[in-house]
């Protein structure tokens, strides 16, 4: 049945290669996978000059609309549009289902895993986890030890990174528990591709994502301090020059909600509030996309002034709700990850339903000494790093390269872990005139207020340069609407 | 509404008016060049530059198509459009949430195309097209932010804005034109006279108005009273302090603050003043301190719309 859109794609396909990786669209025999045939007989039958052409008004729609992300040091040109392939990358009813019930599992253990650290600390005391790992983490704040948090949810905006092997299997790459961005990417995405291709898009069947800003809304309104029944729920923006700027106007936007900054708040008696043409108004409710360190310099870094003074005392004593809570960086923590399968069984007593990475840990000896030996097949990272700073990547890596990082795990192992270098699943995308398979991650947003919500779908990131492992938009990387389908 | 978010609205606002008013004024500037007349091209760029306020980098150097087209281009120089542009652009990034998303792609593209090389090269040849364009643009974002936004406070402060912007643009031009256009008895009209008093209305596009109420017949007292009195055209001093004030009563009206006196009263004495003036009043007495007294309390009516609005202290917020 696949012959006809094969032999049909043929000018578009040139010599696309298929390998050991999983490629999304085809069998590993060269045939199209079923659920994208219907996309493959629509490209076939497009003019090339038409695609080209609906690539260009697409851009032009970024651009006009500023959706942007900022290039840091730069002056001249700071703003680029957020690089984005026009084909959509297809999920099926059946893995999606998976991957949904897998994160749920996930993010209600870790969400237990940091109440638990931040309280009695039982994981630590059955040496479960090891109580070093956690207690070296530069991201656990002791503050937060034996504070209340609103409904017990530490952790209310997540977006996990998930990466399919050659297996087919999809496995859980890290957990953003902080300031997870991209989300308005992916909206964004939708909205462009709905008129790219309407008629493709109606055919398939896709899931809607668009409610995401309103439960997210809900969310935020779900943690609010008790006593306030209606209350007052801004984002907190560290500015106009973060390079998610873009989304944070947009969020806020989309949910009707004042988009702060540090300098717009004062707190007094432990009461936030913030300057308006009205006089003082009271705030209830803070979505914060400012880094633990930035947050209150009374309590964090001193030197910030992207903060408010006073945040973090009003917080403790309950009048303000700020979320993602402070300190839930300790779970995402690269060394930590490594425990996370036994984290799920410990406390909910079930086997994980999405597979970590092989993970070896450079503070264990023997799992160092593999490490050291096999630099050049594995990847090294950095355990507080993201954005894909701080890693090296062995096959594509230089001796020198590889002999800086042996000296940097050997001074400071607990700032480092390894995994094998992951051969992860390839998705066709428009490159010039051709398609071309670029490895693919998938970043599905997750909200935890009264209950777990996941929108069916994702940020889809592309490595855009050939053969590149590193999807990070700040290294390169680009974007893809992700189109989750109807059974 | 924030404070900070009024602020940007505000200067946002102020900005776009800025950049129109730069682009007119040298469009009929460079218009009034084509003709010899008795003024000559140094005299004539000095009062345009003083007409703008005397901003700083546009001294006299002789060449004047690089003085234009840095007026235009020139992003170090404060009072180029494309300065202008910037700033309204980044004030309009800040509050990106609080203006519509028609308004923010008008803007943007007045952004692209005023830094498009394109427009650069077009302007080697036809530099009142290009300024034709521009203005184009901004007219457009006045009409998208007039349909498309709520007419709530954010869209009182941009009106507030505007009008503060323009009644102080209007009232420094008739203060440098006063002495050499409007000043001098009438018999001494020639063909260049009239051009150069047609070009002051048409600095504030007022040509078209001044003749249906006034006729083609231009004189210089008639120009005075309209530009300062008439109650009906937006680009009159009078109509704009008006304006201010309906804004001011419009965000006073929205918020739940007790009302600052001294603001109120300051706009209510300009536009009292201006209400209640003769033309004739004003050629008898000093009508270039008149005019000067006009800028002074534009500039106050600001720092009070700050004190109020935008930079209150925390413990006066606390006491009411």
């Amino acid at each position: 049945m696949s012959a006809g859109p094969i032999a049909e794609l043929e000018g578009l396909l040139g010599d696309y290669p298929l390998d050991d990786a999983f490629d999304e669209m085809r069998e590993p025999n060269g045939e199209l996978r079923e659920h994208y045939c219907a996309l493959a007989e629509t490209l076939a039958k497009l003019p090339t000059d038409e695609l080209k052409r609906r690539k260009q008004s697409a851009d032009i729609s970024f651009l006009t609309q500023g959706i942007t992300f900022t290039v840091y040091g730069r002056d001249e040109g700071t703003e680029r549009i957020f690089p984005y392939d026009m084909l959509p990358r297809l999920i099926t009813a059946r893995e999606w289902e998976h991957i949904e019930r897998g994160l749920t599992q996930r993010i209600t253990a870790l969400n237990h895993f940091l109440r638990d650290i931040y309280s009695d600390a039982r994981i630590l005391n059955e040496k479960v986890v090891p109580q070093e790992l956690v207690y070296s983490c530069k991201q656990f704040r002791r503050q937060m030890r034996g504070l209340q948090v609103p409904r017990n949810v530490y952790i209310a905006v997540i977006g996990s990174d998930l990466l399919r092997l050659n297996t087919g299997e999809f496995v859980v790459l890290e957990d953003n528990l902080r300031v997870p961005s991209g989300v308005s990417y992916m909206l964004t995405n939708r909205r462009v591709m709905k008129r790219t291709f309407p008629q493709l898009f109606h055919n398939y069947g896709v899931r809607p994502i668009e409610r995401y800003p309103q439960l997210l809304l809900s969310t935020l309104r779900s943690l609010a301090p008790e006593g306030r029944p209606e209350p007052n729920i801004v984002l907190l923006t560290p500015g106009v020059f973060n390079s998610a700027y873009f989304e944070h106007t947009y969020l806020a936007r989309q949910m009707g909600i004042d988009l702060v900054e540090g300098r717009d708040l004062v707190t007094h008696d432990n009461i936030v509030y913030m300057r308006t043409t009205d006089g003082l108004k009271r705030v209830d409710v803070i979505y914060r996309r400012v880094d633990d360190d930035f947050s209150d310099p009374l309590v964090f870094r001193p030197d910030s002034i992207l903060g408010c003074s006073g945040l973090f005392n009003a917080y403790r004593a309950g009048n303000v709700t700020v979320t993602n809570a402070f300190g839930t960086g300790v779970a995402d923590d690269k060394a930590l990850y490594a425990y996370v399968p036994k984290i799920i069984r410990y406390y909910l007593d079930e086997d994980p339903i999405l597979p970590n990475v092989e993970t070896f840990l450079m503070t264990d000896e023997k799992e160092r000494k593999h490490v050291l030996a096999n630099l050049d097949k594995l990847v090294v990272k950095a355990v507080g790093e993201s954005g894909g700073y701080g890693m090296l990547i062995g096959p594509h890596s230089t001796a020198a390269q590889r002999e800086e990082f042996a000296q940097r795990i050997e001074a400071n192992p607990r700032n480092y872990i390894a995994q094998p270098t992951l051969d992860f699943s390839r998705a066709p995308c428009l490159i010039g005139d051709q398609l071309e398979p670029r490895h693919v991650d998938l970043r599905p947003y997750i909200l935890f207020g009264d209950k777990v919500n996941i929108v069916p779908g994702g940020l889809t990131r592309v490595a855009l340069e050939k053969g590149s492992l590193v999807v990070n938009s700040s290294q390169g990387g680009g974007s893809k609407d992700t189109w989750v389908l109807q059974d | 509404m924030l404070s900070r978010v009024a602020d940007s609205l505000y200067w946002m606002s102020r900005y776009l008016e800025r950049a129109e008013n730069t682009a007119r004024q040298l469009d009929v500037t460079m218009n009034l060049m084509l003709d010899p007349g008795e003024a000559s091209a140094e005299t004539r760029w000095k009062r345009f530059v003083a007409s703008l306020g005397r901003p700083t980098g546009l001294e006299w150097n002789g060449d004047l198509e690089a003085m234009t087209r840095g007026l235009v281009f020139d992003t170090s120089n404060h009072a180029s459009v494309i300065y202008c542009v910037n700033c309204a652009r980044e004030n309009a990034r800040q509050v990106r949430e609080e203006i519509s998303s028609e308004q923010w792609q008008r803007l943007n593209r007045l952004f692209h195309h005023v830094h498009s090389p394109n427009t650069q090269l077009q302007a080697r040849d036809n530099l009142s097209d290009v300024l034709a364009g521009v203005l184009d643009g901004i007219h457009l974002f006045k009409g998208v932010t007039d349909t498309t936004m709520l007419h709530g406070q954010g869209w009182q402060f941009i009106r507030l804005g505007r009008y503060l912007e323009r009644a102080y643009a209007t009232a420094t031009l008739l203060e440098v034109f006063h002495p050499d256009l409007l000043s001098l008895p009438d018999h001494e009209h020639s063909g260049y006279k009239y051009l150069e008093q047609v070009g002051l209305l048409r600095c504030c596009t007022a040509f078209e108005a001044y003749c249906q109420v006034y006729t083609a017949d231009i004189d210089a007292d008639r120009i005075l009273e309209f530009l300062v009195l008439n109650r009906d055209f937006p680009h009159a001093i009078r109509y704009c302090i008006e304006g201010s004030l309906q804004a001011i009563d419009s965000i006073q009206r929205s918020g739940g603050r007790r009302p600052p006196e001294e603001l109120r009263a300051a706009i209510g004495r300009l536009h009292a003043m201006l209400g209640y003036t003769t033309v004739n009043e004003i050629i008898s007495g000093d009508a270039a301190a008149f005019l000067h007294s006009i800028r002074v309390q534009c500039m106050a009516i600001h720092e009070q719309i700050y004190g109020h609005y935008v930079h209150y202290s925390i413990q006066s917020a606390l006491t009411v």
